[in-house]
């Protein structure tokens, strides 16, 4: 964002309201990374606490909503500005919503290590991994206003889809092989599918930041549409 | 038709031959022309009434407007906006040749009202202001004359003999949405009226005129929100006959009301573009600084 309003309380609004999206960002990725720990870890205990992390992000999440609806009643922002406070608007709904996902994750870590289950080989630590850079690198592109960086990461969701796609028929005949391991692998599958939904998150934050930036509506294009024009 | 004489479709004083109207229509641009200049732009293929090109405006040797470049849409509103001395209202007042009148103003350039150029030799400033009509800040309804003659004011002054005043004071006072307020009271002196009723006389006092562009000078500035409110839902009821004009200082009046916005700025014209384009992804820095509240 370029120079700063005249009023320096709307500039100060404005700043707290990037701050507070900033932790609430944090605080996500704080989840994630913990859940993944105490997935590879078998930590229930662990996971019992990324569980109680959720509330505090829920909170931030009304927070910010209140924020917004007080500066688009109070202050009518326009162009970057309002760029701003729209994304910020739907951008946090996206970071709640991978806040519950990291809740699901942790509630299966609870199941395994409360039946002591093994887990076996799959690409879930591969999936997590990408999940979790594409959404630090689509919060980071937020903070920097860095419409490449959120295009990066726009094309990177193709790979936790493959990663996924390769998991689903793997569990499938382990299950058939073995109908010992269906509760473990239905639980595995479901881990599967939130890291799947939280790259599907971060890509939905990223097209977000390129919006915010450019004023450009990079959503459900095809590759043969042409290049969105204001 | 009340209105005896016709509709002042020339701008030059009677001429038997039409030679110079139409010399004068040859050697302007066409309206396809006119409007490539705007198709990099977001506004799509507008249909200019108006058009300025390389205008400038001088009070004494000082340049107030640098060559400005800008059409004004038919049958839309178009907005302009800018900090204080940018030249937006000097710009407005090139448009009726009002700009003239200040001793030592003086405009150089082009302002085709269709094809005519309002400042070709033999134009007369007085059949342009009739075409392109003006609404100014405060509300100037005259003192001593009644709402109705305030009406037939403008009609009466321009010499044009009127057949039923009663018609077209009530014609033109519904245009304006005043006629129900005022139908029972137009011998009371039109400043009795409030502010927001006298700003509404003013506008049907320049309907009264059937002009084809109305240039608006911040008509609301004086107003109270619903009294704003009043003069805003008239403008959109009134871009379906008129070419419209608004100046203001208000961004969210320009937002509201206009269709297209130019943001002027030291006597330049920055952006042009949709008013939606403006408001949400304007292309210049000094646009968006301007209406996100960074300037100065």
């Amino acid at each position: 964002m370029h120079g700063r309003h005249i009023d320096r309380e709307y500039e100060n609004e404005l700043e707290k309201l990037r701050e507070l999206v900033l932790l609430m960002g944090a605080r996500v990725e704080e989840m994630l990374t913990r859940s993944m720990r105490s997935f590879e870890q078998n930590d229930a205990q662990s996971a019992r606490i990324t569980i109680g992390m959720d509330s505090s992000v829920d909170k931030l999440e009304l927070e910010i909503d209140e924020l917004c609806l007080q500066i688009l009643a109070r202050r009518q922002p326009v162009a970057s500005d309002l760029r701003f406070i729209t994304t910020t608007l739907k951008l946090v709904t996206d970071i709640e919503r991978i806040g519950d996902l990291c809740v699901n994750i942790s509630e299966r870590v609870v199941e395994f290590a409360e039946e002591s289950l093994p887990k076996g080989v799959t690409p879930i630590p591969k999936i997590a991994e990408a999940a979790h850079s594409m959404l630090h690198d689509a919060l980071d592109a937020f903070v920097a206003r860095d419409a490449a960086r959120a295009e990066d990461v726009m094309t990177r969701d193709k790979a936790v889809d493959a990663y996924y796609a390769q998991l689903f028929p793997d569990l499938i005949a382990r299950m058939m092989a073995d109908p010992q391991v269906v509760f473990r692998s239905t639980r595995l599958l479901s881990i599967g599918k939130y890291l799947e939904r939280i790259a599907d998150h971060a890509t939905n934050i990223a097209e977000m930041v390129v919006f915010m930036v450019r004023g450009e509506d990079v959503r459900h294009l095809s590759p043969s549409d042409p290049p969105p024009r204001p | 038709m009340s209105v005896v004489a016709p509709r002042a479709a020339a701008l030059t004083s009677p001429d038997p031959t039409g030679s110079e109207d139409a010399a004068e229509r040859r050697s302007s641009p066409s309206g396809s022309e006119r409007r490539s200049r705007w198709d990099d732009l977001s506004v799509g293929s507008i249909v200019p009434k108006m058009q300025a090109e390389g205008l400038r405006a001088y009070f004494g040797k000082m340049e107030v407007l640098k060559s400005i470049d800008l059409p004004i849409a038919d049958k839309q509103v178009t907005a302009v906006i800018g900090p204080s001395g940018c030249g937006k209202s000097t710009f407005v007042r090139c448009l009726n040749r009002m700009h003239e009148v200040v001793p030592g103003a003086r405009a150089l350039g082009r302002v085709l009202l269709d094809s005519q150029n309002v400042y070709d030799k033999g134009v007369d400033a007085v059949r342009v202001r009739r075409r392109v009509g003006m609404v100014f800040q405060k509300p100037n309804p005259f003192p001593t004359m009644s709402i109705r003659d305030n009406v037939l004011s403008g009609l009466r002054l321009n010499g044009v003999s009127i057949e039923d005043p009663n018609a077209v004071v009530e014609r033109s006072l519904r245009k304006v949405a005043l006629w129900d307020e005022v139908k029972d009271r137009l011998d009371r002196a039109g400043t009795s009226l409030s502010g927001g009723q006298q700003q509404r006389l003013c506008i049907a006092r320049s309907l009264s005129l059937e002009p084809e562009v109305l240039l608006m000078d911040e008509p609301c500035s004086a107003l109270d929100p619903i009294a704003t409110a009043r003069v805003e839902e008239l403008v959109h009821e009134l871009r379906k006959s008129y070419a419209i004009v608004i100046v203001t200082h208000n961004l969210q009046q320009a937002a509201r009301v206009a269709d297209f916005t130019a943001f002027f700025y030291l006597g330049g014209l920055v952006e042009y573009n949709r008013t939606d384009v403006i408001f949400t992804r304007p292309r210049e820095r000094r646009t968006e600084d301007y209406i996100t509240g960074r300037f100065g």
